[in-house]
């Protein structure tokens, strides 16, 4: 018999953001008990995490264990112990050869356990083992943890209740209902279970949910009252997590008062989206109208109140914006920089303001112009100002704003604007080369400063977020082609010199795709500086165009093979090349003539496949490693400069060929 | 419409309904209902307790001389203790929400994650605010730690931020014109206080004198908990509760230096683990007494 399993675990508000990884986690608990079965369904709501299996058997099938007794050399006694452990006559046992000799054993048939028995035991640890970032305590000191107190359970298989506990709660066929609208209890089974949901205003699955909102986007192009030809910015982050703030999503379109237009568009998206989840609206021209939607958590605003309670809050934001920013601009940027003082960048490193001396100083070495240095050193006022103190996430493009609207020149403002970016692998680098290289420089004083105190990121600690800023830098250096020596920025400290392996690397391979052993041979090779990444970039596409040529196994193979012979014969360089005689006429001699007429001073791509046919007649008419010395040597000699040639662009000896 | 005080007299009669002793406002300033004795210190320790009071809360840097309609040197939190946390907290909450007039069918309701940490008291919990049409009204917690203490019985703390619900309810854009009672608004009470105090913070307040009372207070605390003996046989007439105002003190002039500018960068840091070294202390003392005096 085929049965349906249902488990809710039901709980208060649970943090958006963790649901997606909570029911992937739940899955593969339940997976680990290897119970077969056909489908499983994971569904979440902020109040519950839904696992529904078909198709499990009633019971486990039985099987056969074979039970090891006394040799048969054992005395009587023995045997007829071990019988009566087994509950069976001494006349049921059967002899058989083992490795070991022959022995009495039993074959003992093991009844398949029940499924309802195996769910009840194993559940509660399945639950609580299910991994949150951040857990509490709720019943008291010492008892079980969880994202958010269990509050009821419905576990059922088929009709029947899987019966066990959890800090109080017993497991049953109750639910609850959406907060407001349902009721605090609802009978279910598992066939009946999603359409009683919906009774009670909760829609259990995350993709009809996410749907409601975006229907609601799409009859905005036709609404024609309230939002003319209006489009509401894609934002799938906030989607996400209204789709799982929410039980009975419901958007609705509010709207402002055009005259807070008249503020920067950043911090009119930044208060609607990130302070209330709003997504935002745009005209035709792509230009921010002054409308937004919010998502309720009802199925309707008849009265309007919900709408003009959201309007109202919105403006009262809106209004300590407005007034923040006509504050602000009553002392100028540069005004603030004295004011730097009083700012803490850390607490061993001192004030911004001694950060801002060393990030100007830093501008001027990497080479910045005098517009750099003025971003340079208004990098950090905003800091001080209002509506940054209001709107963290706004640092640096608040300062921008402030001086655009300054009469800062563009390369200044949007420097100053620019000077996070990139935020992460995805995002663009600072947009002109003045705020390329003040991003540079403030990144690099942060990381410059924060390994000298000894503050380098360890696992999943890094406060700092100096992991992102020197992927930002490694960023910057490579897409800006910006051809600046990292090694002597970073250098003499060997943690930072090696923290920036890793994340040259990490950029190389997994942003940029190239494979491991591509990022491995272009960063080892000794003739080369990985350091200079605007080089190791182009080492890297050299390979990589390379490896697709049917020329690049044989001539890897070759390179290796010409490293094995130059160890064994313990090649030392001598600069008498002379006195080891002529080429030899024939392989050697071509092979040398090839070497300084086609390969030396050019890219590796023009001479590699002409390389081949040449290395390959070399090694088969040469003998290397023979007796004669000067030949030896002069031999020996020829391959180095073939070798030299190579590891100008990788270490060979690194790449991984199949053959 | 309710009045403000209105709004109050329900919410109280609501939780003493539900067997919250009211309280008065403590009479010493703090910056958050959090701080009073009956929240810091009854949260420790093994016993139940229900509570619920209007505190005054005093946050000098947010201050704007009574210019701006949203922003208060000064605010009213009611704040209500359950410990332990019953298992229906959230429908309680949401019922007191009724007893004030919100239509719970009519408005949005939701619970957006909102974790509170209070480095001062050693103190954090787990929660979420509680957003109504889009405005904050409440921060609900279970705490977890309290003194840098474990607790024994999990607590919820409610907090109503009744100037903005009062505003909410009333449809007024400024808290000033909120009606406190039939008679009077909001403006009228308490304008002065938002002035005054906005110019003593951050005008007026002697930097010497308040760093000089901070010593002093500070002194005070410390000199009590080094006189506290676990072994002593009359401990339970300890004055802990007096030395714990003393670290009250410190916190709300902590809070003015740094409104009035005159906290640098190096000293901050080092203020804020002063406070808390006293605050760790006092709760640390505190368990101890309460476990003696229990026995």
């Amino acid at each position: 018999m085929n049965l349906p399993f249902l488990l809710e675990i039901g709980t208060e508000e649970i943090p958006d953001w963790m649901i997606p990884n909570a029911l992937e986690n739940l899955h593969l608990l339940f997976e680990k008990l290897e119970l077969p079965h056909e489908s499983v369904t994971l569904d979440a709501t902020p109040r519950r995490l839904v696992l529904r299996v078909d198709g499990l058997p009633d019971r486990q099938a039985d099987s056969e264990e074979r039970v090891l007794g006394p040799a048969k050399s054992a005395p009587p006694q023995a045997v007829a112990g071990f019988a009566r452990k087994q509950g069976i006559k001494p006349e049921d046992l059967v002899v058989e050869s083992t490795p070991k000799g022959e022995y009495y054993t039993f074959t003992k048939k093991v009844e398949g356990r029940r499924t309802i028995h195996i769910l009840a035991d194993a559940l509660p640890g399945i639950i609580l083992g299910i991994y949150f970032p951040k857990t509490m305590y709720w019943t008291a000191k010492n008892g079980p943890r969880f994202i958010r107190p269990i509050r009821w359970i419905v576990a059922l298989l088929g009709e029947e209740t899987v019966p066990f506990e959890i800090a109080g709660v017993r497991s049953g066929n109750l639910t609850a209902g959406h907060r407001s609208l349902g009721a605090r209890e609802v009978v279910v089974t598992p066939a009946d279970y999603v359409e009683r949901l919906r009774d009670h205003y909760v829609i259990l699955s995350a993709e009809e949910r996410r749907g409601r909102i975006q229907n609601h986007f799409a009859s905005l192009h036709v609404k024609s009252g309230r939002v003319k030809s209006g489009r509401v910015k894609a934002d799938p982050a906030l989607l996400e997590t209204l789709t799982y703030l929410t039980e009975f999503p419901t958007p609705i379109t509010g709207s402002f008062d055009p005259q807070f237009l008249e503020l920067p568009e950043e911090v009119l998206v930044t208060v609607m989206r990130h302070h209330q989840k709003y997504f935002s609206v745009e005209d035709a021209e792509g230009k921010l109208a002054p409308q937004f939607v919010a998502v309720m958590n009802i199925p309707a605003d008849p009265e309007g109140f919900v709408r003009s309670g959201n309007e109202r809050v919105l403006r009262a934001r809106f209004n300590d914006a407005r007034f923040f920013w006509e504050t602000d601009q009553k002392k100028p940027l540069v005004d603030r920089k004295q004011d730097l003082a009083h700012v803490t960048f850390q607490a061993k490193l001192g004030s911004y303001l001694e950060k801002t001396d060393r990030t100007v100083a830093l501008t001027a070495e990497l080479g910045g112009d005098g517009h750099a240095q003025r971003a340079a050193e208004l990098l950090k006022c905003d800091l001080t100002t209002e509506l940054v103190k209001e709107f963290t996430e706004l640092q640096g493009v608040v300062g921008g704003l402030y001086a655009r609207a300054q009469g800062e020149p563009e390369p200044v403002w949007q420097a100053i604007y620019d000077q996070y970016k990139p935020a992460g692998l995805e995002d663009s680098i600072p947009r002109n080369r003045t705020g390329q290289i003040v991003s540079l420089a403030d990144k690099l004083d942060t990381l410059r400063g924060c390994f000298a105190i000894g503050m380098i990121p360890t696992g999943s600690r890094d406060p700092f977020a100096l992991r992102r800023a020197a992927q930002g830098v490694v960023k910057i250096l490579v897409e800006g082609k910006l051809e600046l020596p990292l090694r002597g920025l970073i250098q003499p400290d060997e943690a930072l010199v090696s923290f920036f392996e890793d994340r040259v690397r990490y950029y190389f391979r997994d942003h940029r795709g190239f494979k491991y052993d591509e990022v491995s041979a272009a960063m080892a090779t000794k003739e080369a500086d990985w350091a200079n990444l605007v080089d190791l970039e182009g080492r890297l596409l050299r390979i990589q165009s390379l490896r697709t040529s049917p020329d690049f196994v044989p001539v890897v193979e070759s390179y290796k093979r010409i490293t094995n012979i130059l160890e064994q014969g313990k090649y030392i360089p001598a600069d008498d090349y002379d006195d080891y005689g002529d080429y030899e006429p024939g392989a050697e001699l071509a092979l040398y003539q090839y070497l300084v007429q086609e390969m030396q001073g050019r890219p590796i791509e023009q001479w590699i496949s002409g390389l081949q046919p040449r290395l390959a007649s070399f090694f088969e008419q040469v003998m290397v490693l023979g007796d004669n010395l000067p030949v030896r040597q002069r031999r020996l000699k020829l391959l180095r400069g073939i070798q030299n040639e190579f590891t100008k662009t990788a270490d060979f000896s690194l790449i991984v060929t199949t053959s | 419409m309710p009045t403000f005080q209105q709004i109050i007299f329900n919410l109280k009669q609501y939780w003493a309904d539900r067997g919250c002793i009211i309280q008065e406002p403590y009479d010493v300033e703090v910056g958050a209902g959090t701080m009073c004795p009956e929240t810091f210190l009854r949260v420790l320790g093994p016993k139940p307790y229900r509570v619920a009071y209007v505190q005054p809360s005093r946050r000098p840097a947010d201050g704007r001389y009574g210019d701006n309609p949203n922003r208060l040197y000064k605010h009213s939190q009611l704040q209500v203790i359950l410990k332990p946390a019953p298992a229906d907290v959230i429908d309680q909450y949401l019922g007191s929400l009724a007893a004030i007039g919100i239509d719970l069918d009519a408005h949005d309701i939701k619970l957006e994650e909102d974790n509170w940490e209070a480095p001062t008291l050693g103190a954090w919990g787990i929660g979420w605010q509680v957003m109504l049409d889009g405005l904050e009204i409440s921060q609900f917690t279970y705490f977890q730690q309290c003194g840098g203490i474990d607790l024994d019985l999990v607590p919820t703390e409610l907090t109503y931020g009744l100037e903005r619900i009062t505003a909410f309810l009333q449809v007024k854009d400024s808290v000033y014109d909120i009606d406190w009672s039939s008679d009077f608004k909001y403006r009228d009470v308490r304008y002065a206080d938002e002035l005054q105090y906005s110019v003593y913070n951050f005008e007026m307040a002697d930097i010497p004198t308040l760093w000089k009372l901070f010593d002093l207070h500070e002194g005070e605390a410390a000199r009590l908990l080094k006189l506290y003996d676990p072994k002593a046989a009359d401990k339970p007439r300890f004055p802990l509760l007096p030395a714990y105002d003393q670290v009250l003190k410190c916190s709300n002039l902590f809070n003015t230096l740094d409104a009035r500018g005159a906290i640098s960068v190096t000293e901050r840091v080092g203020v804020i683990q002063r406070v808390r070294k006293l605050a760790v202390g006092v709760a640390q003392a505190w368990v101890d007494q309460q476990q003696e005096a229990a026995q």
